[in-house]
C-alpha cells in the first residue's frame, strides 16, 4: 500500500498544517491521531531502503530502516503521543503547530540514511523548537530561544562544513560509521556533541529548557538530545574518548543539581547526567553497551518526560517552580505526586522501574572491558541521580516545610498522560524482555539477579540515608533564590563585557585623535591648511576628474612612445 | 521578583495531613532506618558473585553510596560560594536590552506565565 512507504515524518506534518487551521476537538483528534498512525507505520516495516533518489551525483536515501533507527522510532512515537495528550489543553497556535512539526523533524531526523537528509532534519529540529520556547512569551525565555537558537544552527552549519568535507573524502554520503580518521569526521563529532550536550558545550539544554512552555519543555526532553544519542550510536559507536567525554558528562551536572533552584533546570541538569550513561555505553562499542545506551534512551524518553510532566503540573498549577517556593503540594496533588515518585524511582533505577533494566548494561559493560575508574565514576554518579532527581525533586516540591499553596491536581488530559508514562516506566521494569526484544544485537542480559538487586538498592538506600543525615544535621543546602554562574556565563557576561569595554576603549583613542588633530593645526597652520579638512591635498575628487587625467596620462603615454 | 499574576492559592486550611503528623514521620524514618539495616545484613546472607575485586570489600555498595553523597553535597555547597550569584543576575542585563529593543513592551506581559 502507498500510505505504508510513506516516511514516519510526513503524518507529523500533515497534522501540523491541520492543526493550524482547526480548533477545540477537531484539532485535538487530529494531533493525537498522527503519533497514533504514524506509530502503527514502523511496526509493519521490515528493515531496507524505502526511498532512495539521486541529488548533483549524490545518492541521497531520505527513508531507511533498521534496528537502531526502529526502537528510536518506537521510542519517539510514544513520546510524541504522551506529549500531545499532555498537551491537548493548550489552545496557543504557536505551540500546537511547533510541537508536531519538531517531532516530525526528529522522526526524519533517524529515518535519515544520507548525511544531507540528516542535515536538513537537524535544523528543521532547532527551528521548530525554538518556538515552543519562546511560546512562554517571557524575557527570560525570548533571550533564552535566541541563545539556543544560535548553537542550535551553528551546530548545524558545523554539520554541514563536516558532511561537505566527508563526501569529498569518501564520494558518498551515506550515514554509516563515520569515525575519527578526517576533518569530516572530527567536525560532525562535533556538531553531533553540541545537540549532544558535551560538557562545556551543554549550556544551551540547561538555559534554553527551563524556560520554555510547561508543556513545550516535555516535548524538547523527548526529541533533540535522544536524536543526538542517536546519530553517535550510528556514527561513532567504539569511538574511545566518548567513554571519558560520558563519564565527565555523568558527573558534573550533579554537583550543579544539587545547588539549583528552580525545578526543571534541576531535571535539565540530570538530563545531561543520563545522557552521559549513553554516551559511555557508545564509547565502549560492545553489543551489551550499545545496547545498553539504546535501552536507557528509550527509558529516559518516558520517565524523564514524565518528570518534566509532573513539574510542569506544579508549574501550570502553581505558576511557580523554584523549590523555594514550593512545598507541600502532596496535601492537594496526591496524584501528581504519585508520578513524581514513579519518574523519580525509574531514573534512579529502583527494581522494577524502568531505568533498573537498562542502567545496569552500560555498567557491566564498563567492568567487563576493564574500565575500573569509570565504572566508579558512573557508580557515584548514579547515587548522586538519585540524591538529586530522586529525592530533591518529589521532596522539595511535594514535601518539605508546607508552602500553603493548595492546589488540585492538573486538568484530567495531564494527568492521563502521566499515568500513561508511569505506567510504562513499572511495566518496563517489570517486564523488561518487552524492551530488550526491540534491542539492535541479542546479549541475553538478565538485570534481575540477586546480586545486581541486592547492590542497586544498598547503593541507593545508603544515599538516601545520607539525605536524611544531612537534613537532620542541617548540612544540607537550602534552596535559595538564585541563579548558578555556568559555562554560558562566558558568552553572557565575559564575552559581551569583552567586547563593551573594547569598544569604549575604541572611542576613547577616537576622542584622542581628534585632539590631536586639534593640536596638529595649531602648531602648524600651514600643513593644517593643506591637509585639513577643506584642504587642497585631502579634498575628494569627482570621478569625471579621474577619469579625465587617467586619460591624459594614457595620451602621454601614447606620444611618448612614437618618441 | 515577585510574579504579578501568579494563580491564587494562599488558602487558608486547616486539616491535617498525614505528615502533619510527627508520628508518622517518625514511624516512616523507622521502616527506613530498618530497611538500610536489613539490607547490609543481607549482603551476609545472599550467596553473592561478583565481577570486581572492591565489590568485595566489607559493605563497598552501602559506604560508596552514602560517602559518595555526602561528598557531593559539601562539594555542591562549597561551589556555592564562588558560583552564586542573584536571581536577576542576568535579568537585569537584558531586561535593559529588551527595553532597547522594543521600549513598548509593558512589565506585566514580560512576566506572564505560559499555558
Amino acid at each position: 500500500m502507498w500510505a505504508i512507504e510513506l516516511p514516519p515524518f510526513v503524518p507529523f506534518f500533515i497534522a501540523a498544517l491541520f492543526a493550524a487551521v482547526t480548533r477545540g476537538r477537531v484539532r485535538s483528534i487530529i494531533l493525537l491521531l498522527a503519533p497514533v498512525l504514524g506509530g502503527l507505520h514502523p511496526l509493519t516495516m521490515p528493515e531496507g531502503i524505502y526511498w532512495q533518489t539521486t541529488l548533483l551525483g549524490y545518492e541521497l536515501t531520505p527513508y531507511r530502516v533498521d534496528g537502531l533507527s526502529l526502537i528510536f522510532g518506537y521510542a519517539f512515537h510514544i513520546a510524541a503521543f504522551i506529549a500531545t495528550l499532555y498537551a491537548l489543553h493548550v489552545k496557543d497556535n504557536v505551540q500546537q503547530v511547533a510541537a508536531p512539526l519538531y517531532a516530525g523533524s526528529a522522526m526524519g531526523a533517524v529515518f535519515a540514511g544520507d548525511l544531507l537528509t540528516l542535515f536538513v532534519f537537524w535544523e528543521l529540529l532547532a527551528l521548530t523548537s525554538v518556538f515552543l520556547i519562546w511560546a512562554r512569551r517571557t524575557s527570560r525565555s525570548y533571550f533564552a530561544g535566541i541563545r539556543y537558537l544560535i548553537i542550535q544552527v551553528l551546530s548545524g552549519v558545523i554539520l554541514l562544513i563536516g558532511l561537505l568535507f566527508h563526501a569529498a573524502d569518501t564520494g558518498s554520503l551515506a550515514f554509516g560509521a563515520i569515525g575519527t580518521g578526517s576533518i569530516g569526521g572530527w567536525l560532525i563529532f562535533l556538531a553531533f556533541g553540541i545537540k549532544c550536550a558535551f560538557p562545556f558545550l551543554h549550556t544551551w539544554l540547561t538555559d534554553a529548557y527551563p524556560e520554555a512552555t510547561p508543556t513545550g519543555t516535555v516535548f524538547l526532553s523527548a526529541f533533540t538530545t535522544k536524536v543526538a544519542v542517536y546519530v553517535l550510536a550510528r556514527a561513532y559507536p567504539g569511538t574511545e574518548m566518548l567513554v571519558y567525554i560520558g563519564a565527565a558528562m555523568a558527573c558534573f551536572p550533579i554537583f550543579f543539581a544539587v545547588i539549583e533552584n528552580d525545578l526543571r533546570r534541576v531535571l535539565a541538569y540530570s538530563l545531561i547526567n543520563q545522557v552521559g550513561f549513553r554516551v559511555v555505553g557508545i564509547g565502549i562499542g560492545t553489543a551489551l553497551s550499545i545496547n545498553g545506551a539504546v535501552s536507557h534512551a528509550f527509558n529516559d524518553i518516558i520517565f524523564k518526560g514524565l518528570l518534566f510532566m509532573t513539574m510542569g503540573a506544579v508549574l501550570h498549577m502553581t505558576g511557580r517552580i523554584n523549590g523555594s517556593d514550593l512545598g507541600g503540594l502532596y496535601k492537594t496533588m496526591p496524584r501528581t505526586t504519585l508520578f513524581c515518585i514513579v519518574g523519580a524511582a525509574s531514573i534512579s533505577a529502583f527494581p522494577l522501574f524502568s531505568g533498573f533494566v537498562s542502567k545496569s548494561m552500560v555498567m557491566s559493560a564498563a567492568i567487563e572491558e576493564g574500565y575500573d575508574w569509570i565504572w566508579l565514576m558512573l557508580l557515584f554518579s548514579a547515587a548522586g541521580v538519585f540524591h538529586h532527581a530522586g529525592i530533591k525533586i518529589p521532596y522539595f516540591a511535594f514535601f518539605a516545610h508546607d508552602s500553603g499553596i493548595r492546589v488540585s491536581d492538573p486538568p484530567i488530559n495531564m494527568q492521563l498522560a502521566m499515568f500513561i508514562a508511569a505506567a510504562l516506566c513499572v511495566t518496563i521494569g517489570v517486564y523488561p524482555s518487552m524492551l530488550y526484544s526491540l534491542l539492535p544485537y541479542d546479549t541475553g542480559y538478565n538485570p534481575y539477579d540477586a546480586t545486581h538487586i541486592l547492590a542497586q538498592t544498598q547503593l541507593l538506600f545508603f544515599s538516601a540515608l545520607a539525605f536524611v543525615w544531612l537534613n537532620l544535621r542541617n548540612m544540607y543546602p537550602p534552596e535559595l533564590r538564585s541563579t548558578n554562574l555556568d559555562v554560558d556565563w562566558v558568552y553572557r557576561r565575559l564575552c559581551p563585557g569583552i567586547i563593551q569595554s573594547a569598544v569604549a576603549r575604541l572611542a576613547v583613542i577616537g576622542e584622542m585623535n581628534n585632539a590631536l588633530v586639534h593640536k596638529i593645526g595649531a602648531l602648524s597652520p600651514t600643513l593644517a591648511r593643506q591637509f585639513g579638512p577643506d584642504g587642497a591635498l585631502s579634498s575628494t575628487h569627482p570621478v569625471g576628474s579621474m577619469v579625465k587625467w587617467v586619460i591624459i596620462l594614457l595620451a602621454i603615454y601614447l606620444i611618448l612612445s612614437f618618441i | 521578583m515577585n510574579n504579578p499574576d501568579i494563580k491564587h492559592d494562599q488558602i487558608k486550611d486547616d486539616r491535617v495531613y498525614f505528615f502533619d503528623k510527627p508520628r508518622n514521620v517518625k514511624i516512616l524514618m523507622q521502616v527506613f532506618y530498618a530497611l538500610c539495616a536489613l539490607l547490609v545484613v543481607l549482603y551476609f546472607v545472599i550467596n553473592r558473585y561478583t565481577y570486581h575485586p572492591w565489590e568485595n570489600l566489607w559493605a563497598f555498595y552501602p559506604i560508596y553510596g552514602f560517602v559518595g553523597c555526602v561528598v557531593l553535597v559539601v562539594i555542591a555547597k562549597w561551589m556555592r560560594t564562588f558560583l552564586m550569584r542573584d536571581e536577576d543576575y542576568y535579568d537585569k542585563v537584558e531586561e535593559r536590552r529588551l527595553q532597547e529593543i522594543s521600549p513598548a513592551r509593558s512589565h506585566e506581559e514580560d512576566h506572564h506565565v505560559g499555558h
